[in-house]
């Protein structure tokens, strides 16, 4: 025990592998977290921070590559022994009892016991009341957990840390829902943990926290390390181009289609706390991406474009005509096919057959005599299920038997067959093989250069910038810059998408946004 | 493939062709749940045609359907919201509520039946459209809600005539309601005409119709039904409101058949409709299910008790025996899922964890 506490490094990952069946997560991961210090983790989406820190967790375990904390290796195989070894993780967003009062939040499972093996609330509050004096807030031990703001449910997650004398503290996009004050509060109770020799690593997209708050940025990228710098020698320039750091590949073939007329128009259109004041339009032969981190509200602002959601204000136009808003019936009437986020949840009934799937939105059309029958339906699925070649052994086999991949063509040729005029297609390649990637991508492309109206919306920056016209970068629910295909450099985007939030200056900003739209 | 909007797609990829079925006719027709039943139904049948005295006189079967009737009727908007994975537990009470209005009507105001039955329906479909409102659109669960209702529209029921009874009903249609369609001496009272009429309707709506295939996706998956543009709520609404006006019909029924109004009437009929639907196949969590199967279960269980009954067996022993075949035929669909979601976990191996495991597993535990 006392060689553990007398080691300088708290965490030492090095070439940390995890995949999930063929998909590799995680290639070749590494960090070094010191005593007294606060270590940055950045990386575009699907960089693999996520799963590094789930690993360190507990949540997942690793294929391969060392994994030390306080000089032992060790493996985790249980969230639970990562946090009996001295380990805490706060999430962007805690989740805590809400019935229960804050203190039973905090000693939930190991709650100081009285006579008579009974709790002690009163030494339960005592403590509650200790922790928070040392973190500086005042928060009631006694009132429940419901109704605090997010901030304050990451200061409860935090002082059940401190009570379990967690040496090592991780936040994931602990900033995302806070408001200016909160974060600084927030900064200052991670400062003095830093200085009680504790180590921590935060996970941010902000990188104005990231050079207020640490000390030392580790950049990932594809799965893999990139480096590692100390705050004061590098700065964000640098960071931005190693997280992005790679050629657009040729993966990515857009063809050049003649642009015509506008068919989608967004005019001034907002949600209340989801995106606000958003207008664009997209003409016929053009793809237009939304990129933006993830939670930014880029596919909230699609929803609410279809009409799957409501919105408070603003309208949706399409051919110069206005849609009916929360009717997905009216947007399909009027010319929008939309290709959902979630494929399995959302894209199509996965209990349901190919034949029934590909149908489902055209076969208000197929009745005759007002008699829909199967034949009918495998008759006009058929076609289009072999456009897109997909792969089944008949009509009748249900979407749940497949891959990811042809389900995905599943849930786009049920929308082809609408003959839409826009097409709204959000995470088009999420979770598929690289082969059917390939030829979602010049589908896209060879539509687009039918006339289609296209508005893609991808967390993959290099398909964004290879398969766009015009690229728009959603931040916090606002668009922060429209780029041109030339203009559209992946430096600029990031930039654009992280963008200094409301409580940074507004100077900043604003310079920011200038630099990026020039 | 020269512009977006051709009406075949017709591209430049080779278009591949599919059969339109994995499995020949027979096989996709004979290995369901459905088949199960009506096979089960037949043998049920013959059995008692050869073994139980009496069962063979064409007073069985007439009798058989004029106890089922009312079950056979509200079986089918029944199936239907299941479907969707609601259910409707105040069928019962709309039965009763209708058969005090058809008595009150007639007596007290003076309306022909005709009218006092239409009256009763309608109401009837206002029962069932507060049903759906409640669910669609405040969005409460169906099973609470018609809970809340079943006892509502038996109250009001009860409370309109009290203790007694109305009996005094023309004879011209407390006859009808047990005539026979083909004469004396036959089978078929005339209430299977309705019965077939509303079947054929049911069949249509359900099976061959685009009202019915979002039906079966809100089932299974609402949320990918909603973004599909089926309207969910409308859906839901209405299949409450043709429950509500078919069950008043069969309390129309019921009092013809019986020459009796009375707030109690056809007390606990919601559980015997429900349990012939789940025993028709019917998933009680929706998405799964097929009007022939239904119409057997509700035939199937009429048959064992109308075949016990005249073995002389009391009613306990039926209820014991319908009871059992039940839970078996519960069981089976569990048991067969079961089988292969073990197989499905097996071939596909292990799974990447979701963001909900993280949620599971982080916070709060011990």
């Amino acid at each position: 025990m006392q060689d553990r506490a007398a080691s300088a490094v708290v965490l030492e990952l090095r070439d940390v592998a995890k995949s999930f069946g063929s998909v590799v997560a995680l290639r070749s991961g590494s960090l070094t977290v010191e005593r007294g210090s606060i270590h940055a983790v950045v990386g575009e989406n699907g960089a693999g921070k996520s799963t590094l820190v789930k690993i360190v967790a507990g949540v997942h375990r690793r294929d391969e590559g060392v994994f030390r904390f306080l000089g032992e290796d060790v493996d985790f195989a249980t969230t639970a022994a990562s946090k009996a070894a001295g380990i805490a993780v706060i999430y962007q967003e805690p989740t805590l009892f809400p019935d229960l009062s804050v203190a039973e939040n905090i000693f939930m499972g190991r709650q100081p016991r009285g006579r008579g093996r009974r709790i002690d609330y009163g030494r339960m509050y005592d403590e509650s009341d200790r922790l928070f004096a040392r973190l500086g807030v005042h928060i009631d031990p006694r009132r429940p957990a419901r109704g605090l703001s997010i901030a304050d449910q990451q200061v409860i997650e935090i002082a059940k840390a401190i009570s379990l004398d967690a040496t090592l503290l991780i936040m994931d996009e602990p900033t995302a829902a806070l408001s200016g004050v909160e974060v600084e509060r927030l900064f200052a109770i991670a400062r003095s943990l830093r200085d009680e020799g504790r180590g921590l690593v935060f996970i941010s997209h902000r990188f104005d926290e990231v050079f207020a708050l640490c000390d030392h940025i580790t950049v990932m990228r594809d799965g893999s390390y990139v480096s590692t710098d100390r705050t004061t020698d590098t700065d964000v320039d640098a960071i931005v181009s190693r997280m992005v750091g790679r050629e657009v590949a040729e993966l990515f073939p857009k063809t050049p289609a003649e642009v015509g007329d506008v068919v989608l128009e967004v005019d001034g259109l907002t949600s209340a706390g989801v995106f606000h004041d958003v207008s664009f339009e997209v003409r016929a032969g053009e793809i237009v991406g939304l990129a933006g981190l993830v939670g930014a509200g880029r596919s909230e602002i699609a929803r609410a474009v279809f009409g799957v959601d409501r919105y408070d204000d603003g309208a949706v136009r399409l051919l110069g005509r206005k849609v009916p808003a929360h009717n997905p019936r009216a947007a399909i009437r009027a010319g929008m096919a939309f290709v959902p986020e979630d494929r399995r949840r959302q894209g199509l009934v996965i209990e349901e057959s190919v034949a029934r799937n590909v149908g489902s939105v055209i076969r208000r059309g197929l009745a005759r005599a007002g008699v829909l029958t199967s034949a009918a339906e495998n008759r006009a699925a058929g076609p289009w299920a072999g456009r897109l070649e997909v792969k089944t052994s008949a009509l009748d086999m249900r979407a749940s038997t497949m891959s990811g991949g042809n389900q995905q063509k599943v849930v786009i040729a049920k929308w082809l067959a609408t003959e839409p005029r826009l097409l709204i297609i959000d995470e088009p390649t999420r979770g598929i093989d690289i082969g059917t990637k390939a030829e979602v991508h010049r589908l896209l492309s060879e539509l687009a250069g039918q006339g289609m109206a296209i508005l893609m919306i991808s967390s993959e920056l290099p398909e964004v910038l290879g398969m766009a016209d015009r690229v728009l970068v959603v931040c916090e629910g606002r668009i922060t810059a429209e780029l041109d295909r030339a203009a559209a450099t992946p430096e600029r985007v990031m930039r654009a998408a992280t963008r200094t939030s409301a409580h940074a200056t507004a100077a900043a900003a604003d310079e920011q946004k200038s630099e990026v739209t020039a | 493939m020269s512009t977006a909007t051709a009406s075949r797609p017709e591209g430049a990829a080779p278009a591949r062709s599919y059969p339109s079925y994995a499995a020949p006719l027979w096989r996709r027709a004979l290995l369901t749940r459905e088949f199960a039943i009506i096979a089960l139904l037949g043998i049920v049948y013959l059995y008692s045609l050869g073994n139980v005295p009496n069962f063979d006189g064409p007073l069985t079967l007439y009798y058989l359907f004029l106890d089922i009737a009312p079950i056979l009727l509200i079986a089918l908007p029944m199936a239907m919201i299941m479907i969707t994975a609601e259910i409707d537990l105040s069928v019962a009470s709309v039965v009763g509520l209708s058969s005090v209005l058809v008595g009150v009507l007639h007596q007290d105001a003076g309306l022909s039946i005709p009218l006092a039955a239409l009256a009763a329906m309608a109401v009837g479909a206002v029962c069932g459209a507060a049903n759906g409102f409640l669910v669609s659109y405040v969005g409460l669960p169906s099973l609470a809600v018609t809970i809340g209702t079943m006892a509502l529209y038996r109250g009001v029921a009860v409370g309109l005539l009290g203790t007694k009874a109305v009996t005094d009903f023309p004879e011209r249609w407390t006859d009808l309601a047990k005539e026979r369609i083909f004469g004396p001496g036959t089978s078929y009272p005339t209430i299977l005409i309705p019965f077939v009429v509303l079947l054929v309707l049911a069949v249509w709506l359900l099976h061959f119709s685009n009202f019915g295939r979002g039906i079966y996706e809100i089932g299974h998956n609402a949320e990918a039904a909603h973004f599909t543009g089926v309207d969910v709520e409308l859906t839901k609404f209405w299949l409450f409101v043709i429950s509500g006006a078919v069950s008043a019909f069969a309390g129309v029924y019921y009092t013809l058949r019986y020459g009796s109004a009375r707030g109690d009437n056809a007390t606990g009929l919601e559980l015997q409709v429900i349990a012939a639907v789940v025993l028709g196949g019917v998933s009680v969590f929706g998405g799964r299910g097929a009007l022939h199967g239904v119409v057997a279960g509700v035939v199937l269980i009429g048959i064992i008790s109308s075949a016990m009954r005249l073995e002389g067996q009391t009613v306990n022993l039926i209820n014991i025996v319908i009871g059992v075949l039940l839970v078996l035929s519960v069981l089976s669909t569990s048991l067969l899922a079961l089988a292969s979601g073990l197989l499905r976990a097996r071939t596909r191996g292990k799974r990447p964890s979701s963001r909900r495991a993280v949620a599971a597993a982080n916070p709060n535990e011990r």
